[in-house]
Parts: C-alpha cells; sequence; structure tokens
C-alpha cells in the first residue's frame, strides 16, 4: 500500500483549486462528445502515416507515446475539472480514478484486475475500445503496439499530479487474444515537480 | 514413436465476422481535440509551408475519407451511391457531416459565376474549434483536413473534384469539381 506525504497532498491540493476554475467554465461550455467513428478513423490515419514515415515499427511505438504523453498531460486538467475528484489514498484509488478517466474520455470501462500482491501494479481488461474498431493488422506490422497511445496517456497524466507510472501491454485483441491487457506500475512519488517560485 | 502434437490454435477471427457498428458510440470532445492537435503538430513538424501543411492535412483527411465512404454507403445507402452531383453533395451536407460531427453543414452553395464549383459553408469546424492560429501562419485552417475527406468521398463516388477549406463566413469549402464530371451530369438531365 502506497501512502502519500503531505507535499504531494499540498500540491495537489493547489491543481486541484485551478481546476475549479476551470470547471465553472467547463460545466457551460463542454460536456459534449464527438462521434467515435470519426475518432477511430482519425487515429487509424495518424497510425497509418506513421508508418509511413518511419522505418522502424519500435519508432512507430515510441511517436505513439510520445503523443499520448503530450495529450495526457492536458487531459488530467479536464479530468479534474469535470470529476473534482480529490488526492488519491493509494494506489487502489488511482486505479479507480484511471478507470473512471476512461468512462469519461472514451466512453468505455475497463476492468480492474490482477493486482500484486504489493499493490503497486494492476491490469486494465478492455474488452472493446474504440481506438480499434475497425482495425486489422497485417502480418508484417505484428510488432507494432497499436494502442500505445494509452501508456503515454496515463504517464502524461500521472506526471502532472506527481506520480510516475509505467504502463505496457501484455495482452492484445488485435494480436489475437481474448481480451486486450494493459499492465499499470507505480514507479514512484515525484517530489521536485511544484514549479518554480510556488514553494 | 512418433507423436502427435495437437496444437490449440483460436481460429482467427476477421473483422469481417464482426457485426457493423451502429455509429451510436461517443468519446469526449477534449479528447478528439487533444488527438486532433497531436496530428497538427506532427504534420507541421515535417513541412516548411503553409499550403503543404494543408496539404498534409489534407491528405490524412483522404484516408479517413476513403474509410468512411465504405462505412456510410453500407449502413446508410444499402450499398448504393448517390449518381447526381446535387444528390452526392447533399448526401455531403446531410448524412456525412451527421455522422462526423453530430449536425449537418450550415449551407451548400452554387458559385454564380462557375458552374463547377460549389460551397460548403459551415460557421464553426468541430477541428477549428480550440485551434488559434499563429499570426504568422494566417491562411492556415486546419480543416483541409475535413476538406481532404470530403474529396476522398467525393471521387469515391465517381465525382472528381479538388476540395479546399479557406477562412470565409466561418470556414468554407470550395468544391471544384473536373469538367467532365459537370458534363456528365447534364446528359443525365437532359434524359
Amino acid at each position: 500500500m502506497i501512502v502519500l506525504s503531505s507535499t504531494w497532498r499540498d500540491s495537489k491540493r493547489h491543481l486541484f483549486k485551478f481546476s475549479q476554475e476551470m470547471s465553472r467554465a467547463g460545466s457551460r461550455l463542454d460536456s459534449k462528445k464527438v462521434n467515435s467513428e470519426l475518432f477511430t478513423l482519425t487515429y487509424g490515419a495518424l497510425v497509418a502515416q506513421l508508418l509511413k514515415d518511419y522505418e522502424n515499427i519500435d519508432d512507430v511505438n515510441k511517436q505513439l507515446e510520445r503523443m499520448g504523453y503530450n495529450m495526457g498531460i492536458r487531459l488530467i486538467e479536464d479530468f479534474l475539472a469535470r470529476t473534482g475528484s480529490g488526492r488519491c489514498y493509494d494506489f487502489r484509488d488511482t486505479a479507480e480514478k484511471i478507470q473512471t478517466g476512461f468512462k469519461i474520455f472514451l466512453g468505455i470501462t475497463p476492468t480492474i484486475t490482477n493486482w500484486s500482491t504489493a499493490g503497486d501494479e494492476f491490469s486494465l481488461c478492455f474488452e472493446s475500445n474504440p481506438l480499434t474498431e475497425f482495425v486489422e493488422l497485417p502480418d508484417h506490422c505484428l510488432n507494432l503496439k497499436y494502442c500505445n497511445i494509452l501508456t503515454g496517456v496515463l504517464r502524461g497524466a500521472c506526471e502532472m499530479v506527481q506520480m510516475e507510472v509505467a504502463s505496457w501491454f501484455v495482452q492484445d485483441q488485435l494480436k489475437n487474444d481474448s481480451v486486450t491487457e494493459l499492465r499499470v506500475k507505480f514507479i514512484k512519488r515525484l517530489e521536485d515537480a511544484i514549479p518554480a517560485g510556488e514553494d | 514413436m512418433t507423436s502427435i502434437t495437437i496444437s490449440a490454435i483460436r481460429p482467427r477471427t476477421s473483422i469481417l465476422d464482426k457485426s457493423l457498428s451502429k455509429g451510436k458510440g461517443e468519446v469526449s470532445l477534449s479528447c478528439y481535440a487533444l488527438l486532433f492537435s497531436e496530428l497538427v503538430q506532427y504534420c507541421q513538424n515535417r513541412v516548411y509551408t503553409v499550403p503543404e501543411l494543408q496539404n498534409k492535412l489534407a491528405e490524412m483527411g483522404t484516408e479517413v475519407g476513403h474509410r468512411i465512404t465504405d462505412l456510410l454507403i453500407v449502413r446508410e445507402k444499402s450499398g448504393k451511391r448517390e449518381i447526381k452531383l446535387l444528390n452526392a453533395l447533399l448526401f455531403i451536407k446531410s448524412t456525412l457531416w451527421k455522422c462526423l460531427f453530430g449536425r449537418e453543414a450550415d449551407k451548400l452553395e452554387h458559385a454564380n459565376d462557375d458552374e463547377r464549383t460549389y460551397y460548403i459553408i459551415e460557421k464553426e469546424a468541430l477541428v477549428n474549434k480550440f485551434v488559434s492560429v499563429p499570426k504568422d501562419k494566417g491562411s492556415l485552417n486546419c480543416a483541409s483536413f475535413v476538406a481532404g475527406i470530403v474529396e476522398a468521398v467525393l471521387c469515391d463516388f465517381g465525382f472528381p473534384a479538388k476540395v479546399t477549406a479557406h477562412w470565409h463566413k466561418g470556414t468554407t469549402y470550395m468544391v471544384k469539381f473536373d469538367d467532365a464530371v459537370v458534363a456528365r451530369d447534364k446528359q443525365l438531365e437532359d434524359r
């Protein structure tokens, strides 16, 4: 079980105050939704373009992760604004909030399973996923982690609330597994992420 | 002695074994906006000028357009495509727009001075909602991506055209058909 120190809580509270301001503006404009097919196909076009531009599939995986990171560091604000959620008490709490995030942003609820005994690692299992709706991987793309953008989103979002996490796919429906399983691991608390001059 | 190995290989389920989605799924707008932003930034990093960037965006839109054509023709038109020019444009204004953006495009107009040219007008393009164009790139319209989608749909329907996005009454998509398309449509009318 991970206990969060007071510095973490303080900085989180700081972010939270900011997010409440956003939510006042946000609730008026934006509970808006977009057709998931537009999202699916846009993501598909992006992945296809990356495959054309890079020779190495590992580079494509890395680029997708980086893009996800950029999205994650901004999505977390939206998440805090919408849910008004406070600090996490432990990693199980975090897991539930990540699950809520998937519900809010992608309209899906992955199941949380396979907790490690130390409580620092769990899996998110996806039955379906708007990213992969019309997708079939050709044989020469078997190394491609098609949904790798999600690992980046988690890393970016958690980093903004002073948490370093790592995540990776252990099963993938696109590679004929029965379910897509994303493993998430808590690495450490980040101490020095408070902007200069805020202390 | 020979041993027999029995392997338990699950039959590979093809995408065609699944039933076609009804298109009711939704994701949050902010999620889409951020993805689109990444797409624009990625394109921007690989080009030097605004026209190049718009072409690149249109190219990616084309990929989306080809796929959405297949999807809509099967799901909404039970396998039949429009064969008249005006109907094809109306299909884009209403059916395509509703599918992609949840509402019809605001206006469809025919140019006074050129019978090959049509305009699809949209006050606030969804993809531009969170885009602020830097001063030095004044003419950039990221809805070039949508123009690419429209162009691909028209071409797949058999109406080759060039579609570009402009800042005019919000965003205006200028659709310029090939001469042959207009000529053929006239023949159809005469019959």
